[in-house]
């Protein structure tokens, strides 16, 4: 009887369960005050500063990293790179994963969250870009909702629908580019409408671009960091194909990912250049652009060659983390820190410590299910009914 | 007059180039590409050098829309010391700017011709009446609060301790009354005619010709007539729009402008990722088929190769053993003569002799027949 | 139609636009595998 009693427990009260346990009991107070006080009694969001973390953060860098979904998925399947094959599943759960928690999070911001079918199905704000984000995270959601049922049919044994699934691969990942495109460019081009708000060297009318092409490699870093963290807590449910190509991945997405970072340096430079900017680079708004391009994108993307060049996988993990913290910054940066520059600091937003426990809740409940699909189902290894010829 | 291939074909580039750079950040219409406003809308003129910062048109404003009552009261005086910003209870402030003479001003919503909130509105809350008024719509409302971050002058407030019917707050230009042919509450009760409401158009001759009539008095500007493609608020100042915080740097780009480009590039996404990565999967996967071919053929070149080589090996293989055989026989047959030739010779020497034991050698070499 | 401003115009135009999108997601899975059925 005692036995069974101290299994069960040393079951339950794991480090991991006790610890997200309690966040998790935070964050459903929270959520009660939220909706019973309003979003003023929970958040530091006031007339001036209208978006705080919960769309800087939640929204944004959740968006960003996890684009790692079209790009792995595009380069196994589109471009017919089979050495990211691997990795193709656990990117699609964390990108789906990461959009549902994005559209999460916006329960929590948006003022009415009963509402949000209203842009797609009621009254489409057609002019708005707003409209395309929220319709592209829409159906993008569902793509990535589709992408991953395999994985669950193959855990249930529904052998008939999983097959039919797998069908739609291709189409699926081609209009998961598409979608991905589409939103991560828009979620910059959100800014491009407040000139007179965000500080002239964030500010561009490349904006989508600039969102666009860092959310590749933000894609790309993240899947090397998942793989990293996988590699470590969950090293047992990994099959012999996931570990075998664990550093195919590594490389080769260090290797693009340094290039691409190399062509968004470049084409920032163009954007200063194209709206003679220049003269803000010797300010102190100047010095922290330049922390954020050189110190965050410049250096990890040469961190980034050095490793691919050597074959090295530690560089390229490290590269992979500052990279990670790169665009956590510039996505911050635009949203809340060089947004309303103009105004007195009196008046500048500063998040609350609810407003960052609700982040902290939301991305806890993310790595709990993420646990939790990743130890049950397909997700690291394959399935020895399915194991697929390629 | 010839003209060098390469200048042909850059100025053809160049042609295509500026027409596509054109498309994505025009792209709205070849036919129309300026838009004058409805023609009839209203608006207000104020004259910034005639407010006295009393303060009745926030009352007004107050009591016409049935809002809450502030902690001070509209006849103190005092509140002008803080600068304010509109807000949930005030569509409209007026603040003071300290100086010889002290400079009062009021704020709303301006009411913009093209207004950044309606371009932003992803549910058409926000739209642009026919009467100028730019108009709110409460039951549509989810609540993003985009119009915030787009209205350049920050007017909009939210109800953020509202926790299940939170909504947007602006003046509304008094839109109800317009309707009924009466003024906006803030004009009717502004003791200084600092407010003038009638057709935007006319508001702008009149505006200018107060600047012609009072050379030196005015500023040469009417503040709203373009800024941000223009707004239905209008403005005449003595001292630098600056100076009583109304920004000067916004532009004339209306805000349905600011976000076209990109808004323009969408459809062509939708139009040409779908064929280009189809694209790319069809040429990866040829190229994977000829690939495969490939290394059939040069298996089966190997094989054909291995195989002539080994039978040539073989054949030659054979040919050698055949002459060894035949080498091997012809050497037998030999022995055997020679054998036989020395037995003759042995028998013959032999009758000449008494019999000896026979040691009948055996001549069977045994040939290793093949 | 006449349009007085600019967000009339282009909240119908992209309306419309939306509409062409979605028939183009439709329409070119289904002409793609019409040109490619009688692949081997």
């Amino acid at each position: 009887m005692t036995k069974e009693k101290t299994i069960a427990e040393k079951q339950l009260f794991t480090p991991f369960n006790v610890i997200t346990g309690i966040i998790l009991l935070v964050g459903v107070i929270i959520t009660i005050l939220r909706f019973t006080r309003g979003i003023g009694a929970v958040t530091n969001l006031d007339n001036n500063n209208p978006w705080g973390i919960w769309i800087g953060f939640d929204l944004l860098c959740g968006v960003a990293l996890a684009a790692g979904g079209y790009v792995t998925s595009s380069a196994c399947y589109v471009f017919g790179l089979k050495k990211y094959h691997s990795a193709v599943r656990p990117a699609i759960l964390t990108a789906f994963l990461g959009y549902a928690l994005v559209v999460f999070a916006l329960h929590y911001d948006v003022g009415r969250p009963w509402r949000l079918p209203y842009p797609i199905f009621l009254s489409p704000g057609t002019s708005s870009l707003l409209f395309e984000v929220g319709l592209c995270v829409f159906l993008y959601l569902t793509v990535l909702f589709i992408e991953w049922t395999p994985a669950a049919f193959e855990w249930l044994g529904f052998k008939t629908i999983r097959a039919w699934v797998l069908r739609l691969t291709l189409v699926l990942t081609i209009f998961g580019v598409v979608l991905s495109t589409l939103h991560q460019s828009s979620l910059g081009a959100l800014f491009q409408i407040a000139p007179s708000k965000l500080h002239p060297l964030w500010y561009s009318g490349y904006l989508h671009v600039y969102f666009f092409i860092s959310s590749m490699f933000a894609g790309m870093s993240m899947v090397i960091f998942e793989g990293t963290l996988a590699h470590k807590w969950l090293h047992d449910k990994m099959d012999e194909t996931h570990l075998a190509e664990a550093d195919g991945v590594v490389l080769g997405f260090g290797k693009a990912a340094s290039f691409v970072m190399m062509g968004y340096v470049g084409i920032k430079l163009i954007g200063i250049a194209v709206d003679n900017n220049w003269h803000y680079l010797t300010t102190g708004w100047g010095l922290w652009f330049l922390v954020e391009l050189i110190g965050f994108v410049l250096f990890p993307a040469i961190l980034y060659g050095m490793g691919s060049r050597e074959k090295n996988t530690t560089f390229i993990r490290i590269a992979a983390f500052w990279t990670i913290l790169g665009i956590i910054l510039n996505r911050l940066n635009i949203s809340v820190i060089a947004f309303n520059w103009h105004l007195p600091s009196a008046d500048r937003y500063v998040p609350s410590f609810l407003e960052v426990g609700t982040t902290i809740f939301i991305v806890t409940v993310g790595v709990v299910v993420y646990k939790f699909i990743a130890t049950r189902m397909p997700i690291l290894y394959e399935h020895p009914e399915y194991k697929e010829h390629h | 007059m010839a003209i060098s291939r390469r200048k042909f074909l850059t100025s053809i580039g160049a042609v295509i180039g500026a027409g596509t750079t054109g498309a994505l950040t025009k792209a709205y219409g070849a036919t129309k590409t300026h838009f004058n406003g409805y023609p009839d809308s209203f608006g207000v003129l104020h004259d910034i050098t005639r407010c006295i910062g009393c303060r009745k048109c926030e009352q007004a404003c107050n009591e016409v829309n049935k809002l809450n009552k502030p902690e001070r009261p509209f006849d103190d005086l005092k509140v002008l010391d803080q600068k304010r910003r509109t807000g949930e209870a005030a569509y409209t402030v007026v603040n003071k700017f300290s100086g010889t003479p002290d400079v009062f001003a009021k704020k709303q919503c301006n009411h913009c011709q093209e207004p950044a909130c309606a371009s932003a509105c992803f549910v058409k809350a926000l739209k642009k009446d026919k009467t100028g008024a730019v108009v709110y719509d409460e039951s549509l409302c989810v609540g993003c609060r985009y119009c915030m971050v787009a209205c350049p002058f920050n007017i909009p407030a939210y109800t953020y301790n509202d926790p299940l019917s939170p909504k947007v707050t602006k003046c509304t230009l008094c839109l109800p009354r317009i309707m009924e042919g009466k003024l906006p509450g803030c004009v009717e009760s502004c003791p200084k005619e600092a407010l003038i409401f009638g057709k935007r158009k006319d508001l702008v001759k009149i505006a200018w010709k107060r600047i012609t009539d009072n050379p030196g008095h005015y500023l040469e500007h009417v503040y709203g007539e373009h800024e941000m493609g223009g707004t239905s608020w209008l403005y005449l100042s003595r001292v630098p729009f600056e100076k009583v915080d109304m920004r000067e740097d916004l532009g004339t780009t209306p805000a349905p402008e600011l976000t076209s480009g990109a808004l323009g590039t969408v459809p062509i996404v939708v139009g040409l990722w779908p064929v280009l990565l189809t694209g790319v999967y069809a040429i990866s996967k040829r190229k994977e088929k000829i690939a495969d071919e490939e290394r059939k053929e040069a298996v089966q070149n190997a094989t054909d190769l291995a195989t002539t080589e080994m039978n040539k090996q073989l054949s030659q293989l054979k040919t050698k053993m055949t002459k060894e055989k035949d080498a091997a026989v012809k050497s037998e047959i030999k022995k055997a003569l020679d054998a036989a030739a020395k037995k003759t010779a042995e028998e013959a020497q032999a009758a000449e002799k008494p019999p000896v034991t026979k040691d009948a050698a055996d001549d069977d070499t045994g040939n290793e027949e093949e | 139609m006449e349009f007085f401003t600019l967000h009339d115009f282009m909240t119908y135009s992209k309306g419309i636009t939306y509409l062409i999108m979605g028939a183009i997601l439709v329409f070119m899975p289904i002409y793609w595998l019409y040109l490619t059925d009688r692949d081997d």
